[in-house]
């Protein structure tokens, strides 16, 4: 099947800063696809080509396997992480609203919705609006979603009930987007992307982007102590539980430093986590 | 000592937001608070800095010049340079010239932001703002520092920064205390406290909990009964109460599968089955 979504050598440029450079990937229909990246590393320019909002200056944009315009956007779907909603219409009037820009009609409102269909959305709690920007960028059928940390500040269930929507619309045929800082919301993908200084530096699943970094656990019970000592060493130090982990390091080389300090703790070599893996990306 | 609350409520406008609430602060720790939207989580850490004030329980929290705090999204002034905000800030706490350049330099420069500090905050990236807002709140040597969701909005770079800043703090012996959603970030801390429309809903460092979870977590296609299963990738997780699963394969819980077990309990034990 075609790609929905493909970047293929996508470069822009600003003045003399590079802010994409030669990414190139593909989003599959039936695809839950993350692109995750530090601020500054590209993601934002990278769907604002996508979806046609501005130019690259090199490669190519395809959207449904075309050049993206108006059209095109027309079969997507889009939720910003500010919800893209209209604060001061009813929750009737934004679904109407945005079921008339794709031509369709009004989804019918359902659930904890179904009550509040008169209420002005400024007056709903953020988990209801949430859900109204879901209905409202779903109702059309889109065959490519883009998703922008589509979970954040959401308590698990529901959460896990927001995933349950998106996978629908996978199963259903569209390829799925989902730009996130959130590791949770990483693991909910089918494939990661990863990029760093705005370059594509992996693709594939979360073991396999990790593989190759690893991170040193220091167990002991003065964790101050051994924070301390690694700390003033100048390792990029950071606290688990009650355990400190040491990111992209030779076990040998902390067990010296805590030896010298004269701590005494258990130290094991550890995969890295995601989030340690970017770290160490863009250190 | 340790800080915290002890059976707090807190009632704002007819509604309740915090229903019989403790949490033990110790120093030398981090201590986590974790809950959607509208959980109370804001709500509790204002209670400790005096911005809310309790109907009813304890707290026991030092003077207010004991106390940083770091307010959601926020914590600097947009059109002050970073130095004129930690001038400006040091100055609000009574702090000398001499201390506020002194501690102020270093805390900068623990948190990478040396080289910014000509910089208008307003021009800092999310990260480095919330960094900023994070020396602003050390400036005075608190004893017990409230971090209201410190990490929403940062990327995981930055992240990890911050939480080297966070642990350096407890490794000094402050009693620090923060919000987050993020409940792999909850699984680094010391302790935790879930809380769900205002109440408590389980407490205690994430691998007890992680341990003391009733019954077993597994991996299934598509689960046998929809009601005690939540999406996990392309597959489902499915909680089996009585620890007698029918199919699928066990899996390790993590602490966001406590924290779903937890609140569908509740459901259950409410009589509600949504």
């Amino acid at each position: 099947m075609s790609a929905v979504l493909a970047a293929q050598g996508l470069t822009r440029r600003f003045g003399d800063v590079t802010a994409v450079d030669d990414v190139t990937f593909e989003v599959r229909p039936g695809e839950v696809v993350g692109l995750l990246g530090a601020n500054g590393a590209g993601k934002t320019t990278t769907i604002r080509m996508l979806l046609g909002l501005i130019a690259p200056t090199d490669g190519t944009a395809f959207l449904l396997g075309g050049v993206p315009d108006r059209e095109t956007r027309r079969r997507l779907g889009y939720v910003p992480q500010g919800l893209g909603l209209y604060t001061e219409l009813t929750v009737r009037q934004n679904v109407a609203f945005s079921a008339q820009a794709y031509a369709v009609p009004p989804a019918h409102l359902e659930g904890a919705l179904a009550p509040v269909a008169d209420r002005l959305v400024r007056d709903l709690p953020r988990g209801l609006q949430r859900q109204l920007a879901f209905v409202a960028a779903l109702q059309h059928g889109p065959e490519v979603l883009v998703l922008d940390e589509p979970t954040s500040g959401v308590e698990p269930l529901a959460s896990a009930r927001l995933w349950d929507r998106i996978r629908a619309e996978a199963e259903r045929g569209a390829g799925v987007l989902v730009t996130t800082h959130s590791m949770e919301e990483a693991r909910q993908c089918d494939r990661l992307l990863l990029m760093a200084q705005a370059r594509l530096v992996g693709s594939g699943s979360e073991r396999y982007l990790v593989a190759g970094t690893r991170a040193v656990a220091v167990v002991t019970d003065t964790w101050t102590e051994a924070f301390d000592a690694l700390t003033r060493a100048g390792e990029l130090v950071t606290l688990d539980g009650r355990s400190v982990r040491v990111v992209d390091r030779d076990p040998a080389v902390v067990e010296r430093v805590l030896a010298g300090a004269g701590v005494t703790a258990r130290v094991t070599q550890v995969p890295a986590t995601l989030e340690e893996r970017m770290a160490a990306l863009s250190a | 000592m340790t800080y915290g609350l002890e059976s707090v409520t807190v009632r704002l406008g007819g509604t309740t937001a915090l229903s019989d609430v403790s949490l033990d602060i110790p120093p030398g720790q981090v201590t986590a608070v974790v809950g959607g939207d509208g959980a109370g989580k804001s709500t509790l850490l204002r209670t400790l800095v005096g911005e809310v004030v309790v109907d009813a329980g304890v707290l026991r929290i030092p003077e207010p010049t004991g106390v940083g705090y770091l307010a959601a999204g926020a914590g600097s002034w947009k059109d002050l340079t970073v130095d004129q905000n930690v001038a400006f800030v040091g100055g609000s706490y009574g702090l000398s010239r001499e201390a506020v350049a002194d501690r102020g330099g270093r805390l900068l420069e623990r948190a990478g932001l040396t080289a910014a500090r000509g910089r208008l905050a307003g021009q800092l990236s999310g990260g480095m703002r919330t960094k900023l807002g994070y020396v602003l709140a050390m400036l005075h040597q608190p004893r017990l520092l409230v971090l209201d969701e410190p990490s929403t909005g940062v990327d995981p770079v930055s992240r990890v920064e911050l939480w080297r800043l966070i642990s350096e703090t407890a490794a000094d012996g402050a009693a620090v205390v923060l919000s987050t959603t993020y409940l792999d970030e909850a699984e680094r801390t010391a302790s935790v406290l879930l809380l769900s429309e205002g109440r408590g809903l389980l407490a205690g460092a994430p691998d007890e909990l992680i341990a003391g979870m009733p019954g077993v977590i597994t991996r299934v296609g598509s689960p046998t009964r929809p009601e005690y299963a939540w999406r996990r990738g392309a597959a489902f997780h499915e909680w089996w109460p009585d620890g007698r699963p029918t199919d699928g394969d066990g899996v390790e819980a993590d602490l966001s599968d406590v924290s779903i077990v937890a609140e569908l309990g509740r459901r259950v034990h409410a009589g509600s089955r949504s």
